[in-house]
């Protein structure tokens, strides 16, 4: 099993190998959350701190089940209500930490690097649960699980990921995760959601959603946030449905066996139409979700590996 | 004791372009005479062992933390520094809390500058009240208080009918107006460059075109007011063209660029290193080498420090929150002889653009070796190698981006009107 590193922090610093180390540990630990045990030890001892200074439901919930099915005492600290009010620095909350004596540290915070800080000063296992617009590696890994499954392996699939990519952190994962693969991404949206110099990063970029998803094995949506509908980035609401929206008519445009992911939460009627989202033949959104908790419980289990070997010498 | 003889130094002289072995006199303060053989008598003699003996750097565009945040840096501080980066004349910038924006606080600054800094210290003063953009500051008795200058610094006047104004009051006392060419509405927010590093890192970035037209902007405002200007920093290659059309129709117009932008690029910032966050943000290879061209074809005029201190809290932060800025009055010289190692620039046209040039648009006597000019004289020698520790800075400040980094060249000693103001130990 090949994951020499001692964070999560992105994609970015990742081998292949390292992917398919934290996938294939995975797999296992999707048969045990079948189980009816769904109970391991792989964490035992360890003390989890999930720190979310950005509001978070189900990435925070995903990583409180995937700490707790491996044995590891889990505390969730919700600090948008809590120090950063007070005015305390990111460093200062590290160095508070650092005296509690945590083992893993799972962090999203709303500020593109503010984790990479962070794990510059604390002295255990740090997961970036998501950070501005930077990364977000375990939703990248959670989808590659997915489709791994739904199509047998990662190479050479034709991938659309459609939307607001200017803003997300989920596109950037994807894209590298992807890449490092060997699968064809393309991205799909308008050139005011699409960040500068895309087309560097090895990806083919449209405009035109139809055109985009012509052929494609996979379809991801992403979300568009509610504060980037009015005027900003795209005229409405309704004209990005119109011409960005996933429907049946465009869906038409990709494989017939071609999955629809969305990493949720989802805007019915706004990015996506809700009965495709609901169609079982099509979507996988829900088995996006059961994959998270397994491959979060991979990720730290793989780090608390390193760690406890780090600790022994 | 007040005639002193160089021998044996290397002489750049930035208005001949020359770099020659010669003697150098300085009497009473100013240059008395230099010559290749044949050294005059004097009381002191100084042997510079075949260094080089240039003008003392002027410095457009420094910023010391007085009046407001003396912690980080002080006239005391920030003078020792300059000393120690040959550094002779500062022009310090007026975005101080509060904004030097009246004649009576440039007045206090003014002499507090003159009481504790060992070089010459010249103070800017803010275009418009509080650097707000809205109304023009009181120019006349500013420039009779000293006011070398006027810039509201990186506060853009963003109404045009107050910059035009403004510029057309200042034309009528030949004030000179130094403005940052960034376009307000594209480049708020950004802390680095569009492109592919700053999609990668998930940074909110500026295109490069917001400085192009920044400038196409003021310029308009200069054929209409024939204001005198100074663009403070120019970093990209599409702004280049504006600038060359803008001075081939005759406006009165120069442009400066920062050490950072000559000597590193956006990819430094690697891991979100918050010492590289400047303002504008560093820019691709492509442009850090247009304007190294433009510097050797005499385009851009000025090269600064743009000094601009920050304490430990405020870089410590995630790289969006953290201050922009980096100190460079120490290793404005060694950060600029890598462009001279990297034989991209030869000695004298640096110290054009270090000296000469910046003098020129100030109306000094110095950045010359000219008899008759102010003996403000740095000697150093261009290839003694060291690893900055950012820690042995004369700076209150730390937040330099060469921490660590290996560089070539070390003041020797610096003279301010003939007086040693530094020596190294």
């Amino acid at each position: 099993m090949s994951f020499p590193h001692a964070h999560l922090l992105g994609i970015e610093p990742l081998a292949p190998e390292n992917i398919t180390a934290i996938l294939d540990l995975a797999e296992e630990y999707v048969t045990l959350n079948r189980s009816d045990t769904k109970h391991g030890d792989a964490l035992a001892g360890l003390t989890q701190i999930n720190m979310f200074f950005e509001a978070s439901t189900r990435t925070q919930a995903s990583f409180e089940l995937a700490g707790k099915r491996l044995g590891a005492d889990v505390m969730n600290m919700a600090m948008q209500a809590s120090s950063l009010k007070k005015g305390e620095t990111l460093i200062d909350t590290a160095l508070t930490l650092n005296a509690m004596h945590p083992d893993l540290l799972v962090v999203r915070h709303p500020q593109s690097g503010a984790v990479d800080l962070l794990a510059q000063k604390v002295r255990c296992a740090v997961l970036n649960a998501g950070d501005g617009r930077h990364e977000h590696p375990t939703q990248a890994l959670l989808d590659a699980l997915t489709i791994r499954r739904a199509k047998g392996r990662l190479h050479r699939l034709n991938i659309a990921i459609c939307g607001d990519i200017a803003h997300s952190r989920v596109a950037r994962s994807n894209i590298l995760l992807l890449g490092r693969m060997e699968s064809r991404v393309r991205l799909i949206g308008p050139p005011t959601l699409m960040p500068a110099g895309i087309e560097e990063f090895g990806v083919e970029v449209y405009d035109d959603m139809r055109a985009g998803l012509d052929g494609v094995d996979v379809v991801m949506m992403l979300r568009l946030q509610k504060e980037r509908m009015d005027g900003g980035f795209i005229p409405s609401e309704r004209e990005y449905y119109h011409r960005y929206g996933l429907d049946a008519e465009k869906l038409g445009y990709a494989k017939p066996d071609a999955i629809v992911m969305h990493p949720g939460p989802m805007n019915r009627g706004v990015e996506i139409d809700g009965e495709i989202a609901d169609d079982i033949n099509r979507s996988v959104i829900q088995d996006q979700v059961e994959m998270g908790v397994a491959v979060r419980m991979a990720a730290m289990d793989l780090l608390a590996r390193n760690l406890r070997a780090r600790r022994a010498g | 004791m007040t005639r002193t003889l160089f021998i044996d130094a290397r002489l750049i002289d930035p208005e001949a372009g020359t770099d020659a072995p010669g003697w150098l006199l300085i009497d009473k303060g100013v240059i008395a005479g230099r010559g290749a053989e044949g050294a005059p008598q004097a009381d002191t003699v100084v042997d510079c062992g075949g260094h080089c003996l240039a003008p003392g750097i002027v410095d457009i565009g420094v910023k010391v933390c007085e009046p407001g945040e003396r912690h980080k840096e002080s006239y005391r501080s920030a003078g020792l520094a300059a000393a120690a980066g040959g550094v002779t004349t500062m022009a310090t910038r007026p975005d101080t809390l509060p904004a030097i924006d009246s004649p009576e606080v440039l007045e206090f600054v003014a002499r507090r500058a003159n009481e504790a800094a060992p070089v010459n210290v010249l103070v800017m003063a803010a275009l418009t009240k509080g650097r707000q953009g809205r109304e023009m500051t009181e120019i006349g008795f500013l420039m009779d208080a000293g006011a070398v200058a006027f810039t509201d610094c990186d506060h853009v006047v963003t109404d045009t009918k107050v910059l035009s104004r403004a510029l057309s009051y200042a034309r009528s006392l030949g004030a000179l107006v130094i403005g940052h060419p960034q376009d307000p509405g594209l480049s708020a927010g950004a802390a680095a460059t569009s492109g592919k590093f700053a999609s990668l890192r998930g940074l909110p970035a500026v295109s490069p075109m917001a400085e192009r037209m920044g400038l196409d902007r003021d310029i308009a405002l200069l054929e209409m007011t024939g204001a005198r200007y100074h663009a403070d920093q120019i970093t990209t290659a599409r702004a280049l063209p504006a600038l060359q059309r803008a001075k081939r129709n005759g406006l009165d117009i120069t442009a400066g660029t920062s050490i950072h932008h000559l000597t590193l690029n956006e990819l430094d910032v690697s891991d979100y290193r918050t010492f590289f966050k400047v303002k504008p943000p560093l820019r691709a290879e492509e442009d850090r080498q247009a304007v190294i061209e433009a510097l050797r074809e005499g385009l851009i005029d000025t090269i600064s420090s743009m000094h601009t201190p920050q304490d430990e809290e405020s870089k410590r932060l995630p790289f969006e929150e953290a201050a922009s800025g980096a100190v460079a009055l120490e290793t404005l010289l060694p950060a600029a002889l890598r462009l001279y190692h990297a034989e991209a620039l030869d000695l004298p046209t640096l110290f054009r653009a270090m000296a000469l040039n910046p003098a020129r648009r100030l109306g000094l006597a110095s950045g010359r070796l000219a008899v008759g000019a102010p003996a403000d004289l740095v000697l150093f020698d261009p290839h003694k190698p060291f690893v900055l520790d950012r820690f042995a800075l004369k700076s209150k400040s730390k937040n330099t981006p060469f921490d660590g980094a290996r560089l070539q060249g070390r003041v020797l000693a610096t003279y301010v009107a003939g007086t040693v103001v530094h020596e190294a130990e």
